[in-house]
C-alpha cells in the first residue's frame, strides 16, 4: 500500500543519511517530522520558543544517531518519538533520562528487507487500529503520551493492538542475538 | 489483596514509554530491559503507539529558518555514542548513575555483611542498591507505595519464588515479606521505592539503619 511505501522511504532516507549524509534526505525528513515533533513538545507543555529550540535539538540528535536506526526493529515515526521525548525530559527536567543498553547490530550490518517490510507493515496496521480507536480511548492514550495523565490502567482499559507488532520486534530480535552469538 | 508481580507491568513500561516516570523508577526499567528481552519487546510496543500518535498530531508551524538553524546546530554538534552493553555486573545505564560498576559503589554498612547505597532521588521517590550476603535475610517489611527489586547479582527467595539475575518483582502496599538470599554469591539488587517501607521489626538491628532511608 501507498502508507508501507512511505513508511519505507522514510527509512531509506534515515539510511542515506546515515551512509551520505544526505542533506536532501534530512531536509525532507525534516520537512515531514520537524513540525510535529514541535506540536508534540507543545502539548507536552513546552512554549513556543522552548519546543521551537528542542525540537531543532531533536533533528539535529537524529542527523547524529542516523547510523544507529535499525528498521527492523522500528519505524522511523517510532524512532523520532523516542529521541523528541528523551531530549524533552532533558530539557524539561534538566537531567539525562536514563536509557536502555543499544543492541549492536549483526555482523554483516545490514537488517534482512523482508524484516524491515514486514515491521513497516505491521507498524501501518498499529497507527490505523489507533486512529479507528473510539474518540474517548484515543483522547485517553493521547493525554497518557503529552505526559497529562498518569493513568495506570490506560494500556490495559483500552486494550491496545499490540500483539502483532510486539511478535515482529521479537523475531528481529531474536534474530539480532542469534547474529551476534 | 496481595499484588505482587514478577515481570515488569504493562502500565510502567508505557509510562517509561511515554516519559511520565520519575527518575529512580526510570533508572531501574532502562536497567531491566538492558537486561530481559521480552521487557524490551513491550516496551518497543508501547514507543510504536508513540510514533502513531506523533505521526497523526496536527503540525505546528516552525520557524522560516528552522531549517538551516538545525543544519548549524548538526554542524557545532558531537556524534552521538552508541550506549554499549557493560562488561560488568552492572548494566550500562546504571553504570551511567552510579559512575562505573559495583567497584564504584559508596556502600553504607548496615550490619552483618549487608550494605545499601543510595543511587538517585526524586522526590518521594529513591533507587538504591542493596548488598544482601548469600544466605541472609533482608528484613521483612511492607510498603507504603510502590517497590521494584530489580537481581543484578545472585538471587533471593521470597514467599513466592525465587529471582536471578535480570528478574524483576514489583510490590505494592498490601504486600508483606521477607526477602531472603540464596546460597551461592551475595545477592545485589537495584531497587526503586515511592514511599517508605515500613519494617515490622523481627530483626531490628538490621532493620534499623533501613529506616532512615
Ligand atoms: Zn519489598
Ligand atoms: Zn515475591
Amino acid at each position: 500500500t501507498a502508507q508501507n511505501e512511505t513508511e519505507l522511504e522514510w527509512a531509506a532516507r534515515v539510511a542515506a543519511i546515515a551512509q551520505a549524509r544526505d542533506q536532501a534526505a534530512f531536509a525532507a525528513v525534516f520537512r515531514h517530522f520537524a513540525p510535529r515533533v514541535k506540536a508534540f513538545l507543545m502539548k507536552s507543555g513546552a512554549d513556543a520558543a522552548l519546543a521551537e529550540e528542542c525540537m531543532q535539538d531533536v533533528m539535529a540528535t537524529l542527523w547524529h544517531k542516523a547510523h544507529l536506526y535499525d528498521p527492523s526493529r522500528a519505524a522511523v515515526s517510532t524512532w523520532i518519538f523516542t529521541i523528541a521525548r528523551n531530549r524533552k525530559i532533558d530539557l524539561l527536567r534538566r537531567y539525562a533520562r536514563s536509557e536502555p543498553e543499544d543492541l549492536p547490530w549483526g555482523p554483516e550490518d545490514a537488517p534482512d528487507q523482508a524484516d524491515v517490510l514486514a515491521l513497516q507493515q505491521e507498524t501501518t496496521k498499529l497507527a490505523e487500529a489507533i486512529r479507528t480507536l473510539p474518540e474517548k480511548q484515543r483522547l485517553l492514550i493521547e493525554r497518557a503520551y503529552f505526559g497529562d495523565l498518569t493513568h495506570s490502567e490506560i494500556a490495559a482499559e483500552t486494550g491496545l493492538p499490540l500483539g502483532t507488532i510486539k511478535s515482529r520486534i521479537r523475531l528481529a530480535l531474536e534474530r539480532l542475538r542469534h547474529a551476534m552469538s | 489483596m496481595q499484588t505482587i508481580r514478577h515481570t515488569i507491568s504493562d502500565d510502567l513500561l508505557m509510562g517509561y514509554a511515554a516519559g511520565v516516570l520519575s527518575r529512580p523508577f526510570d533508572l531501574v526499567v532502562a536497567t531491566h530491559v538492558s537486561l530481559s528481552d521480552e521487557a524490551r519487546v513491550r516496551l518497543a510496543g508501547f514507543e510504536a503507539v508513540g510514533g502513531a500518535i506523533l505521526e497523526d498530531l496536527q503540525s505546528a508551524d516552525v520557524a522560516d529558518d528552522s531549517l538551516e538553524q538545525t543544519m548549524a546546530r548538526i554542524a557545532g554538534m558531537k556524534p552521538s555514542p552508541r550506549l554499549t552493553a557493560s562488561r560488568g555486573i552492572f548494566p550500562a545505564p546504571l553504570q551511567q548513575m552510579v559512575g562505573g560498576d559495583e567497584g564504584a559503589v559508596k556502600w553504607r554498612s548496615l550490619g552483618m555483611g549487608a550494605r545499601q547505597s543510595v543511587v538517585c532521588t526524586d522526590g518521594e521517590a529513591t533507587a538504591r542498591l542493596i548488598y544482601i550476603p548469600a544466605g541472609q535475610a533482608m528484613p521483612q517489611h511492607s510498603h507504603r507505595g510502590l517497590e521494584m527489586t530489580l537481581v543484578l547479582q545472585g538471587a533471593f527467595r521470597d514467599e513466592d519464588g525465587v529471582f536471578a539475575r535480570g528478574d524483576i518483582e514489583i510490590a505494592d502496599e498490601a504486600v508483606d515479606h521477607t526477602p531472603i538470599a540464596e546460597p551461592g554469591a551475595d545477592c545485589i539488587c537495584l531497587i526503586a521505592t515511592d514511599g517508605r517501607l515500613k519494617f515490622n521489626g523481627l530483626l531490628p538491628r538490621i532493620a534499623q539503619p533501613f529506616i532512615g532511608i
